[in-house]
């Protein structure tokens, strides 16, 4: 190329142009490369949704569909079901207790890790491998540890250890007793994915300037209020990141809960996906079915949508 | 940088192994044969590996497909039963309860009506006509049923009844007094085990008979017995008082993880269908009895899976084939005995069944016939499920009045009732 | 000193349940037995392992070893795919905002929280129509499509961390979109393509729901459906399944326990941050 061209080409002027096209073009084809996923999302979720929502509306009881329309009939026979009532309650707590203590025992794991010890590879992987576990098989395992065992025949499972090792009177009868049901998933929930969150804050907590808690220590300031007012605040974009992965596994549950407890005595280990689940392929119920899915939808919703608009504001302000 | 290219390289041909159909799908189109169930282990497996032997010896040129979904007594293979048959891509034949549950399949839209088939292979005279009412839906036969299993069971425990010198109880006054004697050794009286959800529905079918008799259970089911009748009421109190003999950790345990305590001699009753014998086989268990539940002398609360064809099957002729075998003599003797049923038919060699068998099969001759609603005969399979939840519920509630007014609100869903 | 005590009685707690699974494996049926379930088995045998492995035709069931390969057929492509698709539409969405996109982010990240029960009939439906029902190439595009949201939010949170200066200086040498992305972003991308393989191919890999709907002909299940089916509709041999639950689990186990520390560093990378 002649140094006339070059110099041509490289004036501020002709760059800034040509860059402006280049970005416009670059534009456009950002946008079409999110075309394909925008569109499939769209099909595959919001018009499967929108679906879902028209046939909780109507009378579809059979396989062959019946779209006659009956208005908030069957949100209004739901609420008067005492298994719906019942599973939305459970859901609640499930939610609350499992956020709470997966959180909780996370956060602990976390910290008892970062201090640089020997061996930590090793714990760590200890910890994090239930995450590889489908929901099915600790479903099924956890449905052996937690069988309280019988009067007649003894315990068994985790009573049976808790006598071999003299805490006897820590027995209960887990998910047999309808006062507990659904509390007893959420232990097998929490050991599946508290090593998630583990990790979660120990990438946090790594991710930590030295110079922060040094500052603290210089000021007199022991650990417990290290964490505190330090650490802890520091790590609210995480806490807030693991609620929301956490909150809508626990809002959807299902796999774990067929394979573990199934609805339990009394429902007390019912959730509204199994429900679901049940009543549209048992009782061929599809627009009592969707009318739950809906409802779940919103619940998770109520969750989801403040967090994301409040992450997406605070990110434009950045 | 070497094993970052030995990586890409393995991955890159596994992506495009994956882009290759697997097996032969592709094989000669007119020799195959897709069987839907949910039989996928034990002696119900078997049973349909027999069948499948029968069938081959007849039809060698077939390979056979055999789609099974295990998981929550059928509710998964229902649901990939349901996507199938309104997908348009369904099995040749497929699993189902003889009764009012083939209503849930829409059998005017999507199964072959069998009523020509029945009248050619001479089923009318072979299969009793109890049996044959349960399968008319809509003036057609949909299915072909290949067994009977009895829903009223009690199976004790010989070592128990021996040892205290008790012999089954005819009666609901003699069962408690029975109960008594056992809860004060520490023995449990009747065992349960209703993780599942549906057990408790199903004992209650025995305590239903035994309360209302054969024709007044009948008549829940067409709408002749009120669900609000006093005799309903009386059959809720009989049944709470029973639960009050069961074993503290039934919640926990399916059917057969409570029938461990018989096995274990440390409990004497329990009211199930008669897969148990099959069940208790294969624990090489033998020291076991069986007895009508109370009240139910002389009823027999039967169940039938029998295989159906949908419209859109793509091998008609295999499926057609199909059936006829299973409703035939040498089919259902291959199937029968491994599964721990009896035969559909009435002619089937009774020398190939064990005790059991032998004496479920007389009484399937003079016995009156009832149909169980939890296994799909009775009613609408939509029906069925609020029963199963409403007794599900009652274990735990004990409420009498709220359970059976759910009770007649489901009989009135399902426009039986007024 | 304290510490590893604390650390190894949770540790022992975190492992128990796998003892369980392990020694249950362990034993015959016979022997199986719920009262009995931290004892050793009398006769120790790796046959309930063999038997879930290879089926028993006998006893009329398919063994696990059709479905292992279904699986990874079926795991690897879709969590390359998935990664690939997630990488292109987080750098999108995280350097090119156009009016709309943060928008369409939302959008796209709410589809992950659907509770897929609900939508199985439509799908199969339109999955049909497209002519990918009842294949493995089908569920890997169900997967792809189901995948995006969460592929796309982790790869944007990470592409968001790259100072803009750094895009600004491709541009002013020249490069397009897609020369940025060849030659800014992907050399970076391990850590979060770490944390996105490992997550997509654990859920892929452990997903039954759709498994057991959009394939479901056996010859192509993967293996989650096909250790659902080795319990039977009434009975269950819990050795065979607790053995074959092992077996079902040993990729992603072994994935965890290899690639962890990939893991670790992308989460440290900020690609999970909220």
């Amino acid at each position: 190329m002649s140094e006339t061209v070059r110099a041509q080409r490289a004036s501020p002027a002709a760059t800034r142009l040509r860059r402006r096209r280049a970005i416009t073009a670059d534009r456009l084809i950002a946008v079409l490369l999110i075309a394909p996923s925008a569109a499939a999302i769209a099909v595959f979720v919001y018009g499967f949704i929108g679906f879902t929502v028209f046939a909780s509306f109507t009378k579809w009881d059979n396989l062959s569909p019946d779209f006659t329309w009956v208005g908030w009939k069957n949100y209004a026979a739901l609420f008067n079901t005492v298994r719906f009532r019942i599973d939305l309650g459970n859901t609640v707590t499930f939610t609350l207790l499992f956020l709470a203590i997966c959180l909780s025992v996370g956060f602990i794991l976390a910290v008892l890790l970062d201090r640089g010890i020997r061996g930590e590879a090793f714990f760590r992987s200890i910890y994090l491998f239930p995450l590889a576990l489908s929901f099915i098989v600790t479903g099924v395992v956890w449905r052996w540890l937690l069988n309280p065992g019988s009067v007649q025949l003894g315990s068994t499972g985790v009573n049976l250890l808790l006598d071999r090792i003299g805490l006897g009177m820590l027995k209960t009868g887990w998910y047999t007793d309808p006062r507990i049901g659904i509390k007893a998933v959420v232990i097998a929930a929490v050991w599946q994915m508290s090593g998630y969150v583990m990790a979660m804050y120990l990438a946090g907590l790594r991710g930590i300037p030295e110079e922060l808690r040094e500052a603290a220590r210089v000021d007199g300031a022991n650990d417990l209020q290290t964490y505190r007012s330090i650490i802890v605040p520091l790590l609210h974009p995480i806490t807030l990141g693991a609620i929301i992965i956490l909150g809508h596994i626990s809002l959807k549950i299902f796999d774990l809960v067929v394979a573990m407890t199934g609805p339990g005595p009394g429902f007390s280990s019912d959730v509204p996906a199994f429900f679901m689940f049940d009543t549209t392929f048992r009782g061929n119920n599809f627009a009592q079915g969707a009318g739950i899915a809906v409802i779940l939808l919103l619940m998770v919703a109520v969750l989801i949508v403040p967090y994301l608009v409040y992450s997406l504001r605070t990110e434009t302000q950045r | 940088m070497v094993r970052r290219i030995w990586w890409l390289t393995i991955v890159s041909l596994l992506a495009i192994w994956s882009l290759f159909p697997s097996s032969h799908v592709g094989a000669a189109a007119s020799g195959k044969l897709e069987i839907f169930s949910w039989w996928t282990a034990g002696g119900e497996a078997e049973g349909l590996k027999g069948m499948f032997t029968a069938y081959q010896k007849a039809y060698p040129s077939v390979e056979i497909v055999n789609a099974t979904v295990a998981g929550g007594a059928g509710t998964n293979a229902k649901a990939v039963l349901a996507t199938r048959l309104t997908g348009g891509d369904p099995p040749d034949s497929f699993q189902v309860h003889a009764g009012l549950e083939v209503q849930k399949y829409d059998p005017p839209k999507y199964l072959e009506p069998l009523s020509g088939l029945f009248k050619s292979e001479g089923w009318e005279k072979v299969f009793p006509s109890g049996l044959l009412d349960l399968l008319r839906y809509q003036g057609n036969y949909w299915s072909v049923p290949v067994n009977i299993h009895r829903a009223n069971v009690m199976w004790i425990s010989k070592k128990v009844f021996s040892s205290n010198y008790l012999t089954p109880a005819k009666t609901f006054d003699e069962f408690f007094t029975l109960a008594d004697t056992l809860k004060a050794k520490g023995i449990v009286p009747f065992v349960l085990g209703d993780k599942e959800g549906w057990e408790a529905g199903h004992a209650f079918e025995a305590v239903l008979i035994g309360t209302l008799g054969a024709n007044g259970y009948r008549g829940l089911w067409t709408g002749k017995t009120a669900w609000t009748d006093a005799k309903v009421t009386q059959a809720l109190n009989t049944f709470k008082r029973m639960l009050t003999y069961t074993n503290s950790d039934h919640a926990a345990l399916t059917w057969d993880g409570a029938g461990q305590y018989l096995i274990d001699g440390k409990g004497a009753m329990e009211i199930m269908g008669d897969w148990e014998d099959g069940w208790f086989q294969s624990k090489n268990f033998t020291d076991y009895g069986w007895a009508s539940p109370p009240g139910n002398a002389g009823v027999f609360d039967a169940l039938s899976d029998s295989f159906a064809m949908p419209k859109a099957a793509r091998n008609r002729a295999n499926a057609l084939n199909w059936l006829k075998v299973s409703g035939s003599k040498a089919g259902q003797e291959a199937f029968n005995p491994k599964k721990g049923s009896i035969c559909a038919r009435t002619d089937c060699n009774q020398m190939l069944f064990n005790a059991y068998l032998q004496s479920s099969a007389k009484d399937w001759a003079k016995d009156a016939l009832v149909p169980s609603v939890i296994h799909g005969a009775a009613a609408y399979e939509s029906w069925a499920t609020k029963y199963k939840d409403a007794m599900a519920l009652f274990v735990t509630s004990g409420n009498v009045a709220s359970t059976q007014a759910a009770l007649q609100a489901a009989c009135k869903d399902a426009g039986v009732c007024k | 000193m304290a510490l590893y005590a604390l650390l190894a009685a949770f540790a022992i707690l975190y492992l128990l349940p796998i003892y369980v699974l392990a020694l249950t494996g362990l034993k015959s049926y016979a022997e199986v037995n719920l009262y009995r379930m931290w004892d050793w088995p009398a006769h120790v045998s790796l046959d309930s392992f063999v038997k879930a492995w290879v089926g028993s035709d006998a006893q009329g069931f398919r063994g696990l070893d059709n479905n292992f390969w279904n699986s990874v057929r079926l795991a690897v492509p879709a969590t390359l795919l998935s990664a690939a698709l997630g990488s292109l539409n987080g750098y999108v969405l995280a350097k090119w905002r156009f009016r709309g996109s943060d928008t369409i982010f939302t959008l796209l990240l709410f589809g992950m929280f659907i509770p897929y029960q609900s939508i199985l009939i439509p799908l199969v439906q339109v999955l049909n129509r497209m002519g990918l029902y009842g294949s493995i190439q089908g569920l890997i595009f169900v997967h792809v499509v189901y995948g995006i949201p969460i592929t796309t939010l982790i790869f944007r949170n990470y592409y968001a961390t790259v100072p803009n200066e750094l895009v600004e200086a491709a541009t002013i040498d020249g490069s397009g979109i897609f020369g940025i992305f060849r030659y800014v972003m992907v050399p970076i991308s391990l850590p979060a393509f770490a944390v996105v393989a490992i997550w997509q191919f654990t859920s892929i890999w452990n997903d039954f729901l759709f498994g057991v709907i959009v394939t479901p002909r056996p010859a192509v299940q993967p293996i989650t459906v096909a250790l659902n089916n080795l319990a039977g509709s009434y009975i269950v041999e819990w050795n065979v399944q607790m053995a074959g639950a092992l077996l079902a689990a040993l990729p992603t186990m072994l994935l965890y326990i290899i690639l962890g520390r990939y893991f670790m560093r992308g989460l440290l990378a900020g690609s999970l941050k909220a």
